[in-house]
């Protein structure tokens, strides 16, 4: 299996821990109250077109998107709007968001809710990209990007391949691999809907050789779809990243600085590719996603097909409930996730798990001093120096900083995980890219 | 011998020659500095701190010594390490009357230490407050509230600005200079410039939620709920309240206590004032007799006469 593709630089091998990866999709009874937060994606936050006591539908339209980087957002239940509030986020600030009480689940008519999959792809591209937009599809991997920006190249610029990112290099989460597994077709589907809209011919679906099932099933299916070929990639962490992706896959190096349309590549998570084919094919908009619940202490890891909005109390409720020896709640995977403040934190469209972690491994190390071993160096998948980057944060030197190109940082926290002396590296490099981040945009606007 | 003759002479003449033509560049490409520059400089703290706008002393004697010249006074810029008495000699060396401006103290506007908002949640991240701001509310809940992880006293550097373990905020002692540095360090805009005042009195609202009175309550016993009580007990227009929060103008406030008394949350903290005498005793003439006596421990002692600080005490 030396053959297999990864990304060259860098990488680590955290313990895979994928303890949910053969338990089925299962659909969570509906929460009695949703909180629907404004901010769901990256940019501007969306503006809500519902008022105090107004009824909605499941599927209705409840917010616009607040900018040209923004999504709509639809409610996710059908009931009654109890309030419009502010409700904690996952960082414990209180943002805008849309309560709603929950009465029954009455769909809009417009949704198609058969189980019978739509082969045939009538929408032009344009009207893939229309749709997309207005059911506020976000890059579901966790970063959020609004999907149709992704899915609009800038002039002057044309794409030449779309990868499916189907790697979930995260430990412990299989939302994608549950996905890959149980709607494997309507995802082939969805990738053909996306390479017509980005005017492409070929898709590839990078998926890591730990779930040889997922890559077995695709390759079979995949057999019936022209241009799409599945690439079994070698572990590596992190290589669902969007660039270690694309250097894996086609053997392209996206510039510093620069996005991935600029060697032509597109990329977008199974989730997304999933949420696509359900908004075109079904006209169904993006209010359900599935999440992974997991945790050693966890009696019943599960995959839940969960509305946005359920506060994640609920989930892991339905997982087994809150294990005694619990430290700390991770929204997402252990390496890049955050830890959540509260139960009553909801559920949005960039939750790909919720990880609850053994009080004994969720404790940081005490730091001690760099020992100089340069393994973090030697892990960086962007080739950077993270002792060096982490140390001129520290001290404020952002112009430095900003030289040894700490906005190429993808904060994958390999650095960090590998360091011997525990040094949180991570936090300072995210503080260092913060306030270079400021400067630069500052620096620009004059 | 003669070689050493013909060394030194050569070594000699051309010293010689360099001397004049030196002599003769230095005269023609001399710079002229206002010999007062120097003297400005002389009487400045040399604290190079930033504190006036200027990036040092120097400059700032720069800028003196040219607005004098030009605009013969010296609007807008002053010492705050310095204060009114380096102003005042600055003002001397320059021929010139320099207005008295009121010191300044930074104040710490937040009371939501561990007794007054108790941890939610453990933070282990580095210590730094403005990657603390990015990454989450704060162990407390409260969003605006301080973090405590010490930006502030990092950024001091007069040694003026200390972090209370048993309150886990900073505190600010008789050393502060006003210089802003602080105000500038922390990521939150908790921290403001203030007027010393009369005898170091001062009466402030000590918090910055800027949320509804009920969200701002759970997480800190003593916020600011935007009651509006004390805007309507003050005779002097000092007191407005924006987005559920109190603020007191320091120039309008007479320091009549009167919206400390009315603060159902005691967000409101007097500093240096004595401790008042209850009611049962008999109160003298001049004060008003309204007066009701104060909760235990409600006056904050921040200086001392030995410069010493000692931190004000949490109100239960």
């Amino acid at each position: 299996m030396g053959l297999l593709k990864t990304f060259k630089l860098g990488g680590v091998h955290p313990a895979e821990n994928k303890i949910s990866a053969q338990v089925p999709i299962e659909v969570l009874p509906l929460p009695k109250k949703v909180f629907v937060p404004m901010g769901q994606n990256l940019g501007a936050p969306s503006k809500p077109l519902v008022k105090k006591g107004d009824e909605v539908k499941t599927g209705q339209l409840i917010a616009t998107a607040g900018g040209f980087i923004g999504s709509n957002i639809h409610s996710p239940v059908s009931g009654k709007v109890f309030k419009i509030d502010v409700v904690p986020d996952s960082s414990g600030f209180r943002r805008p968001a849309v309560i709603i009480n929950v009465d029954g689940d009455e769909w809009m008519d417009d949704i198609d809710r058969s189980n019978d999959i739509v082969r045939e792809i009538k929408a032009t591209p344009e009207e893939i990209i229309n749709k997309v937009k207005d059911a506020g599809i976000v890059g579901m991997g966790g970063a959020t990007f609004p999907t149709q920006v992704k899915l609009t190249p800038p002039p002057g610029k044309t794409a030449e391949f779309l990868i499916i990112n189907g790697v979930e290099c995260e430990p412990y989460l299989t939302a994608d691999h549950r996905v890959m597994m149980e709607r494997g077709e309507e995802l082939l589907i969805g990738t053909h809907i996306l390479m017509r809209a980005l005017k492409v011919a070929k898709g590839f679906i990078g998926i890591e050789n730990n779930k040889p099932d997922a890559i077995a099933h695709l390759t079979k299916l995949a057999k019936d779809y022209q241009g799409i070929e599945i690439v079994p990639l070698k572990v590596k962490y992190p290589q669902g990243g969007e660039k270690q992706l694309i250097k894996a896959v086609v053997n392209r190096e996206v510039p510093s600085g620069k996005l991935p349309i600029e060697v032509g590549c597109v990329v977008q998570n199974v989730g997304t590719t999933l949420a696509v084919y359900e908004a075109v094919q079904k006209n169904k908009p993006l209010f359900e996603r599935v999440v992974t619940v997991t945790g050693k202490a966890l009696s019943k890891p599960s995959n839940f097909l969960v509305r946005i909005g359920t506060p994640i109390g609920e989930l892991v409720e339905a997982a087994g409930g809150l294990p005694d020896d619990t430290g700390k709640v991770i929204g997402g995977g252990p390496m890049m996730g955050k830890s959540l403040l509260s139960m009553d934190i909801p559920v949005v469209k960039g939750t790909s798990g919720i990880l609850l972690m053994k009080r004994a491994e969720s404790h940081r190390k005490p730091e001690q001093s760099c020992i100089r071993c340069s393994k973090c160096t030697y892990v960086c998948p962007m080739g950077l120096e993270p002792y060096l980057l982490s140390r001129v944060s520290k001290l404020g030197k952002f112009d430095y900083a900003e030289k040894e190109r700490i906005m190429d940082c993808i904060e994958c926290g390999s650095c960090q995980y590998t360091c011997p002396a525990a040094i949180p590296l991570l936090d300072y490099l995210r503080l260092g890219k913060n306030k270079t981040g400021q400067i630069i945009r500052s620096r620009n606007k004059k | 011998m003669n070689i050493i003759l013909i060394a030194v002479l050569a070594l000699g003449g051309i010293g010689l020659v360099s001397a004049v033509i030196l002599y003769f560049v230095a005269s023609k490409f001399k710079v002229y500095e206002d010999p007062k520059i120097d003297e400005v400089e002389e009487i400045l703290p040399s604290a190079n701190c930033g504190g006036c706008g200027f990036p040092g002393c120097r400059a700032f004697a720069e800028a003196t010594v040219k607005k004098a010249k030009d605009e013969k006074n010296l609007e807008g810029l002053f010492c705050p390490v310095g204060g009114n008495e380096v102003m005042q000699k600055v003002g001397e060396t320059l021929e010139l009357e320099i207005e008295a401006k009121d010191p300044m103290i930074a104040v710490v506007r937040c009371n939501g230490s561990h007794a007054n908002s108790p941890e939610k949640v453990k933070y282990e991240g580095v210590t730094s407050c403005s990657f603390a701001h990015a990454l989450y509310a704060g162990e407390g809940g409260c969003q605006f509230g301080c973090l405590g992880l010490g930006d502030c006293v990092d950024a001091c550097e007069f040694d003026a600005i200390h972090m209370s373990d048993e309150r886990g905020l900073p505190e600010v002692n008789d050393k502060c200079t006003a210089c802003g540095a602080c105000v500038e360090a922390c990521p939150r805009d908790i921290i403001e410039l203030r007027k010393r005042g009369p005898k170091e009195k001062r009466i402030f609202v000590s918090c910055v939620n800027k949320e509804k009175g009920a969200v701002a309550i759970k997480n800190c016993s003593v916020a600011c709920i935007g009651c509006g009580k004390c805007e309507k007990v003050c005779e002097f227009d000092a007191i407005t309240i924006t987005d559920f929060l109190s603020y007191i103008n320091f120039d309008k406030c007479k320091l009549c206590r009167k919206c400390v008394e009315v603060c159902p949350t005691n967000s409101i903290w007097e500093v240096n004032f004595k401790p008042r005498k209850p009611k049962a005793e008999k109160v003298p003439k001049k004060e008003p007799d309204k007066i009701k006596p104060a909760a235990e421990g409600k006056v904050a002692i921040e200086n001392n006469d030995d410069n010493k600080s000692k931190p004000g005490e949490d109100r239960k």
